[in-house]
């Protein structure tokens, strides 16, 4: 399987604190690489260097096989990446409508966009069809992230880079999150999750690796980590398996 | 060696240069009636004493809390304003002095730790462009209420006996110069001039001073300290204002006029500014060397651009350029070239220039 | 029926516009009335602070847009007003012709083309001014109040070497003067026109604000820059079209500006930059309704006063801006910042 998204020995640095100390990853094609490690691990800002937001100080991110360290966001973005960040990055003052119409690059007006793609969106996040006209800033805190992930998806995009999609949701609206997440996946879509909630991780992730104190510490498949319970201790704390 | 260090609080200029500079400039001024005589030149070394004051306390503000504010002239304003009004009204004498002075620093630290305080929580643009209004405000309000202020004509005032003009000290002239009380006022001014530029070197290098550049550098981080930064800056805003009033009055002493021309226009603003920049923001002795290079240039340039005016006259775009009625355009252009190409000013130039440890 | 209009047509219609500030302008204008005491003087001051209150919407939507989107304090925008209304001085001082005209026709084309010039004018100066001046310091806040304002001063200085440093007459053309008579009200012909403007303005900016991409893009880029970019658009190059449009619109209320005068003199704009900056701090730093409703309330706060109380004028601008900032320290509508 070749690797959409190839990251080797990044550094970043942001001001005069090094975050990033020589991070190596793969994201291979088709699948879900979950991105796991404690708070502070760097895992937001490998995100973010890669999206173009810090610049790598050292080493090489490649996308598609051509490198893309030190270009600025909106070309990285136009190569084909869709990013999600933590904040979700809703423009509160605008419309649901025209959050979506501006993720979609291609149409110039609503009745532009890709009618069976934005059904397909309805049917897993029926909020947004609901508040189709409300500023997007009354929406409740699930519904924005539907909306964050909406507009990463309402083009087909080659990768998705995504960032604690979970946090501060409630459980059923997690499993709301979860069912999304598998009908890309069943479309094969390439995905590099951030996550703290290990069971999300479990249930989505192909590949995982695991980052602490700026370093990527452990890399393989979801389904070893997920039966050696002892890896997972000694990987990632208790702090991650709790969250069941 | 000590003894000096003590004196400069330990902010030594730190350049051969610069030092070399303000020694030239300090024995200069003081000895200005002796060494340059004549009107014109020892209003020329007064005006320079008066802006050293003026500019360091607006360092104080801009150099070393970070804050932009255009009502700097206001406070000027309301201290040479306080000279005039008291001298108009209570008489000529000390007394009045004393308690124009009074009174100015009294309404200055009121209107400073309003603006202050209501301003500075909000955003710092706001904060630069209400004080703008507020200083346009003020400037409108002195030409407006003229039964007080005398209006656009200004008030002119006596001194107390002993700085008035016809005041002899000396039967016999000094060195070649009568003592009348101009002198005496000049050298008034001087000393003042000397103690407040000191006070604030002293002000700028104490714990509140360092607290201070903690917060101009980074006003999140210096809250999580635990430093109120708005408390501070305040504190910032009125003793800048408080050392431009002072300012002020001597300017008032001075001229022994006071009109809004000569302390509230914007012009004066911008000088301000210029010289602070040129001069080197966030080091003071850059107010001394920055005050003193411009108004040398503005007095004697303008002859130059006269001078050029006469050669170029008739020739169509340049004649209209070259002229000291634009003297503005000059040093708008001169103005911006500095932002750019002079952000430490002369003072981080001569600095640099010696290796010295960068500020 | 396809997918956005059926969400358009099942979607729960949005409520809760913020009415509060609109009220506070109508309760200002309603308030004056007892105060002013005739009905038909307050209807004529009331069309006289439209009609200023307009003129100052149009210089100050450019500067709010620009420091919403692009985060850099113009403090030179006057420099554009005052071309502007030099521009005019010429343009309609050459068009005599059509000025002296008593039909209506002429008058109209003659200020029409100074308009256009004055905006074409204006806008050229402002791509030059965004590229050599502000480009450099983009980020800076403290360098960039200190070079725009510069970037004024030298403006100003070379309309005087232009223009020459005096004041130069713009007088209304023919048909314009004077006033339509209601009863016993005045209300004076060019003030209308100037309302007319200004509605135009405001019409078409929320036309493109709200019904274009290139203005949803303006309008997301003010809450999010970061976001706008990480959507794979370049921001950086709707910079410059905003600072020139700002400037062309500058430079057209520079225009009114001088014919409501009708006179202009080098410091206009200068005298004019404190009241727009008023203006935006009431309004809102990057909210063009926020502005709207500002400067209307300045305009007519300016003259209801100004015939109340003509020596507390000049305070009332500020005492209104205290009085929002005391009710709303963000401004009437606040941006929702990144």
């Amino acid at each position: 399987m070749t690797a959409l998204l190839q990251l080797q020995g990044v550094h970043t640095h942001i001001g005069a604190y090094h975050i990033l100390h020589g991070v190596d990853l793969d994201v291979p094609e088709g699948e879900v690489t979950m991105l796991l490690g404690r708070n502070g691990a760097g895992k937001s800002t490998t995100l973010r260097t890669i999206m173009g937001m810090w610049r790598a100080s050292q080493g090489r991110i490649d996308f598609k096989g051509r490198p893309i360290q030190g270009q600025r966001t909106p070309e990285i973005a136009q190569a084909g990446i869709g990013y999600v960040p933590e904040t979700m990055g809703i423009f509160s003052d605008l419309t649901v409508k025209e959050n979506l119409l501006l993720a979609a690059r291609q149409a110039r007006r609503a009745e532009d966009l890709d009618t069976r793609r934005l059904e397909w969106i309805f049917g897993f996040f029926p909020a947004l069809k609901k508040f189709w006209l409300f500023p997007a800033g009354k929406l409740s805190g699930g519904q924005k992230q539907m909306l964050a992930i909406a507009r990463a998806i309402i083009e087909p995009r080659a990768l998705l880079l995504i960032d604690e999609p979970s946090k501060g949701l409630a459980p059923s609206i997690i499993n709301n999150l979860i069912a999304a997440l598998r009908e890309l996946k069943a479309q094969a879509a390439t995905i590099l999750l951030v996550e703290q909630n290990f069971q999300l991780a479990r249930a989505l992730g192909d590949s995982v690796a695991v980052m602490d104190d700026g370093r990527v510490v452990h890399r393989g498949r979801m389904a070893e980590l997920a039966d050696d319970e002892a890896l997972q201790q000694r990987l990632l704390g208790l702090s991650l398996a709790v969250h069941q | 060696m000590n003894a000096l260090n003590r004196l400069l609080s330990h902010d030594l200029p730190k350049s051969r240069w610069l030092a070399a500079a303000l020694v030239l400039i300090v024995i200069a001024l003081a000895l200005a009636p002796f060494l340059f005589p004549g009107a014109k030149a020892l209003s020329v070394a007064a005006k320079m004493l008066v802006f050293i004051v003026l500019v360091a306390s607006f360092d104080l503000l801009l150099g070393y809390t970070g804050i932009v504010s255009f009502a700097h002239t206001m406070f000027f304003g309301i201290g040479a304003y306080g000279m005039a009004i008291a001298s108009t009204r209570l008489g000529e004498g000390w007394f009045a002095v004393a308690a124009g002075l009074a009174a100015a620093l009294a309404v200055s630290l009121l209107l400073s730790l309003v603006i202050g305080l209501f301003s500075l929580r909000v955003k710092a643009i706001f904060y630069a462009m209400i004080t703008l209004a507020v200083a346009a405000a003020f400037q409108t309000l002195a030409s407006q209420l003229s039964d007080f202020t005398g209006g656009e004509d200004g008030l002119s005032f006596k001194n107390p006996t002993l700085l008035s003009p016809s005041f002899e000290a000396l039967a016999e002239p000094l060195f070649g110069l009568a003592i009348d009380g101009k002198v005496i006022t000049y050298y008034l001014l001087f000393v003042a001039a000397a103690l407040l530029f000191l006070l604030m070197l002293r002000i700028v290098n104490s714990p509140f001073g360092r607290v201070l550049q903690a917060i101009r550098e980074n006003d999140f981080r210096a809250e999580a300290i635990g430093f109120r930064s708005v408390v501070y800056r305040t504190l910032s805003n009125v003793l800048a204002a408080l050392f431009a009033t002072v300012a002020g009055a001597l300017l008032a002493l001075w001229l022994r006029y006071t009109g809004p021309d000569t302390t509230l226009s914007f012009e004066i603003m911008l000088d301000i500014l210029l010289i602070v920049v040129i001069g080197g923001m966030g080091t003071l002795y850059g107010a001394i060397v920055g005050s003193v290079l411009f108004v040398l240039a503005q007095n004697y340039l303008q002859d130059l651009l006269k001078l050029g005016a006469t050669a170029l006259e008739g020739v169509p775009l340049l004649g209209a350029v070259v002229t000291p009625d634009r003297w503005l355009l000059w040093l708008g252009v001169l103005f911006v070239l500095s932002v750019y190409h002079f952000p430490t000013g002369i003072v981080g130039r001569l600095r640099a220039a010696r290796g010295a440890d960068p500020r | 029926m396809n997918a956005v209009s059926a969400a358009a047509a099942s979607a729960i219609p949005e409520a809760g516009f913020d009415w509060r500030p609109i009220a506070l302008l109508a309760a200002l204008a309603l308030g004056a009335l007892p105060l002013v005491g005739s009905p038909s003087t307050w209807v004529t001051l009331t069309v006289a602070g439209l009609a200023m209150g307009l003129i100052v919407f149009i210089i100050a939507s450019g500067l709010t847009l620009v420091f919403g989107l692009m985060d850099v304090l113009n403090f030179g925008h006057g420099v554009f007003i005052a071309v502007g209304a030099f521009v005019a001085t010429s343009v309609m001082g050459g068009m005599a012709g059509w000025t002296m005209s008593p039909q209506l026709l002429p008058n109209l084309g003659a200020i029409f083309v100074a308009m256009l010039a004055a905006m074409t004018v204006a806008g050229a100066i402002g791509f030059a001014f965004e590229r050599v001046i502000v480009r450099p310091v983009y980020g800076q806040h403290l360098k960039q109040i200190l070079i725009t304002m510069g970037g004024m001063i030298v403006g100003e200085e070379i309309i005087k070497v232009i223009w020459g440093p005096q004041q130069i007459p713009l007088p209304l053309p023919e048909s314009l003067r004077g006033a339509f008579l209601f009863g016993d009200a005045a209300i004076e012909k060019y003030r209308v026109l100037a309302v007319v403007v200004g509605l135009l303005v405001f019409a078409a900016m929320l036309w493109v604000l709200g019904r274009t991409k290139v203005g949803l893009l303006v309008r997301a880029g003010v809450q999010d820059r970061e976001m706008v970019e990480s959507l794979g658009y370049r921001i950086e190059r709707l910079f410059t079209g905003v600072f020139v449009v700002g400037s062309a619109l500058a430079g057209l209320g520079g225009v009114l500006w001088g014919l409501y005068q009708q006179s202009v003199v080098p410091q206009i704009g200068a005298q004019v930059n404190v009241l727009i900056f008023i203006v935006i701090i009431i309004g809102g730093l990057g909210s063009t309704l926020g502005c709207f409703v500002g400067a209307l309330m300045v305009g007519l706060l300016a003259n209801y006063t100004g015939f109340l109380a003509p020596k507390v004028a000049l305070f009332s601008n500020i005492g209104l801006m205290v009085a929002v900032l005391l009710w709303r320290p963000q401004g009437l509508y606040p941006v929702t910042s990144r």
